[in-house]
């Protein structure tokens, strides 16, 4: 890809009625980077990243996906959201169809695959994220690492260039977190564009490349995994990083 | 004493021409029930989906359907069919035009609101999931949320259609003969009203039964648990 940006937020601000959640949010993501972003509650990280495939729109600024301004009118919304994958905290897949008409339903209604082509697909799919003999299962028989990962297949199934996490782990069992954990780090060697919010700290300090601390809708401080956990510049930081720490 | 020979030697008038209405008969229950349930039904479906529409033009007529239909009794709505449109149109319209219609209007105000408390018993992440991976809103609809919603109606719709099928006894005001009125024809000739009423009352509720039967059975094939 000719593009040396995958996203690029510029200057944009978000309100919700009066509440001014991302305020003149600046930051470039290299294709293949990897971002954490972590901060307090509230702090807008859901928000950020919901913008990133306009499940929310933006009142002013800029965010360029892949070289392509998606804040513009005309944007074509599902060919965006394509191209970009998003997991949800509480997985959101779709308790009426099994774990393979789950990841099979976006390619055949929007890529318009053959039901024979999406299901090898899936079943492909399945057996990347480690559970090949769960595809005839409905959610509700699946344990919660197991429909995270079903989420991550039909977010892959569309064949997405850049992926975006929102607390994937953190409505898990502790048991559970690191499968789901296991499948990103495998996605992020393969050289998948990830934004990852998440409170897992030893995740970022292994896969991540960058870290950004956000709080009340701006980048407090960044850096590289080694400079942030052992030399934060700011006090909000440090504050930030022992609690979470602690426990 | 009892006598159910008055049942069974007016057994085809009132089960083939008061219930079913087969034929060239005018009448019926269930050539009067059925159409009104899946017409209501359809007509409530986007009845109930303009309720929840985000631009006011369209929820706005939607609410004031729904809240007017809901606050006047069914009769009056059948007499308003059945006295105002003939003369409005300037041409006679047949005991079942206006039945069918009136049955048809006055539910779809009821079948609206059931589909919208059962397309919001949807959670929002549901839509959401469906958008993020670039499904169109009516194929969000179409494939994630109305299918769920569905499910989750069926213990009212059931109700729903169960008042529906009981209330069609009401046509008979304006004449149409379905199995009340036909009892009522039948007694008016053969004064046995006890063993008349008693036996349409076992032939509503065998309907009706198997109806709550069929729709819990329904219920339990469709949870994935
Ligand atoms: N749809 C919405 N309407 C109104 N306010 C909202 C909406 N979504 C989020 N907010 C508010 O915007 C602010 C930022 O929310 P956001 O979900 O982005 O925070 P977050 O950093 O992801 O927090 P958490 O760690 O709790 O998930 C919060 O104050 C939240 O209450
Ligand atoms: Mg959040």
């Amino acid at each position: 890809m000719k593009n040396s940006t995958a996203i690029e937020f510029r200057q944009v601000n978000k309100w919700f009625g009066k509440l001014h959640v991302l305020r003149d949010f600046s930051l470039k993501i290299d294709p293949g980077e990897v971002v954490v972003v972590c901060g307090p509650s509230g702090s807008g990280k859901s928000t950020l990243i919901r913008c990133v495939n306009r499940l929310e729109p933006i009142q002013s600024g800029e965010i360029i996906v892949l070289g392509e301004s998606i804040t513009q009118p005309g944007v074509n919304l599902s060919s965006l959201r394509a191209r970009v994958g998003i997991v949800f905290q509480s997985f959101n897949l779709f308790p009426h169809m099994t774990a393979l008409e789950n990841i099979m339903l976006a390619p055949v209604k929007v890529r318009g695959l053959t039901r024979d082509e999406a299901e090898k697909t899936a079943r492909a799919l399945l057996e990347r994220v480690g559970i090949p003999e769960k595809a005839n299962n409905y959610p509700a028989n699946l344990s919660g690492g197991q429909q995270q990962r079903v989420a991550i297949a039909r977010a892959l199934a569309m064949q997405p260039a850049i992926m975006l996490f929102d607390e994937p782990t953190s409505a898990l069992d502790p048991e559970m977190i690191n499968e789901v954990l296991d499948v990103m780090t495998d996605l992020a060697k393969e050289g998948m564009t990830m934004i990852v919010i998440t409170h897992e700290m030893g995740f970022a300090k292994r896969v991540a490349r960058r870290i950004v601390f956000m709080d009340e809708g701006q980048v407090i401080e960044e850096g590289g995994p080694d400079s942030f956990f052992d030399a934060p510049k700011f006090d909000r930081t440090r504050q930030f990083l022992s609690k979470i720490l602690s426990h | 004493m009892l006598d159910f020979g008055v049942v069974l030697s007016n057994f085809k008038f009132l089960i083939v021409q008061g219930f079913l209405g087969v034929g060239s008969f005018g009448g019926g229950t269930l050539r009067l029930a059925i159409p009104a349930i899946v017409l209501g039904f359809l007509l409530g479906i986007f009845i109930g989906l303009a309720r929840l529409a985000n631009v006011a033009w369209i929820r706005f007529p939607a609410t004031i359907y729904v809240e007017f239909f809901r606050g006047v009794p069914l009769v009056m709505v059948i007499f308003w069919f059945w006295f105002i449109i003939p003369q409005l149109l300037q041409l006679p319209i047949p005991e079942y035009g206006v039945a069918l219609t009136a049955f048809v209007i006055f539910e779809a105000a009821y079948f609206g609101e059931i589909v919208r408390a059962g397309v919001q018993s949807v959670p929002r992440g549901q839509a959401e999931a469906a958008t993020a991976v670039g499904l169109r809103g009516s194929q969000t609809l179409r494939f994630v949320v109305l299918p769920q919603a569905l499910r989750n109606m069926i213990p009212s719709l059931v109700t729903q259609i169960i008042v529906l099928f009981k209330d069609t006894s009401l046509a008979s005001i304006i004449g149409y003969v379905d199995l009340t009125k036909a009892a009522q024809i039948v007694n008016n000739r053969e004064i046995r009203p006890f063993e008349l009423y008693l036996f349409i009352a076992v032939v509503y509720w065998i309907c009706t039964y198997s109806m709550s039967r069929y729709a819990r059975r329904l219920e339990r094939r469709l949870a994935h648990a």
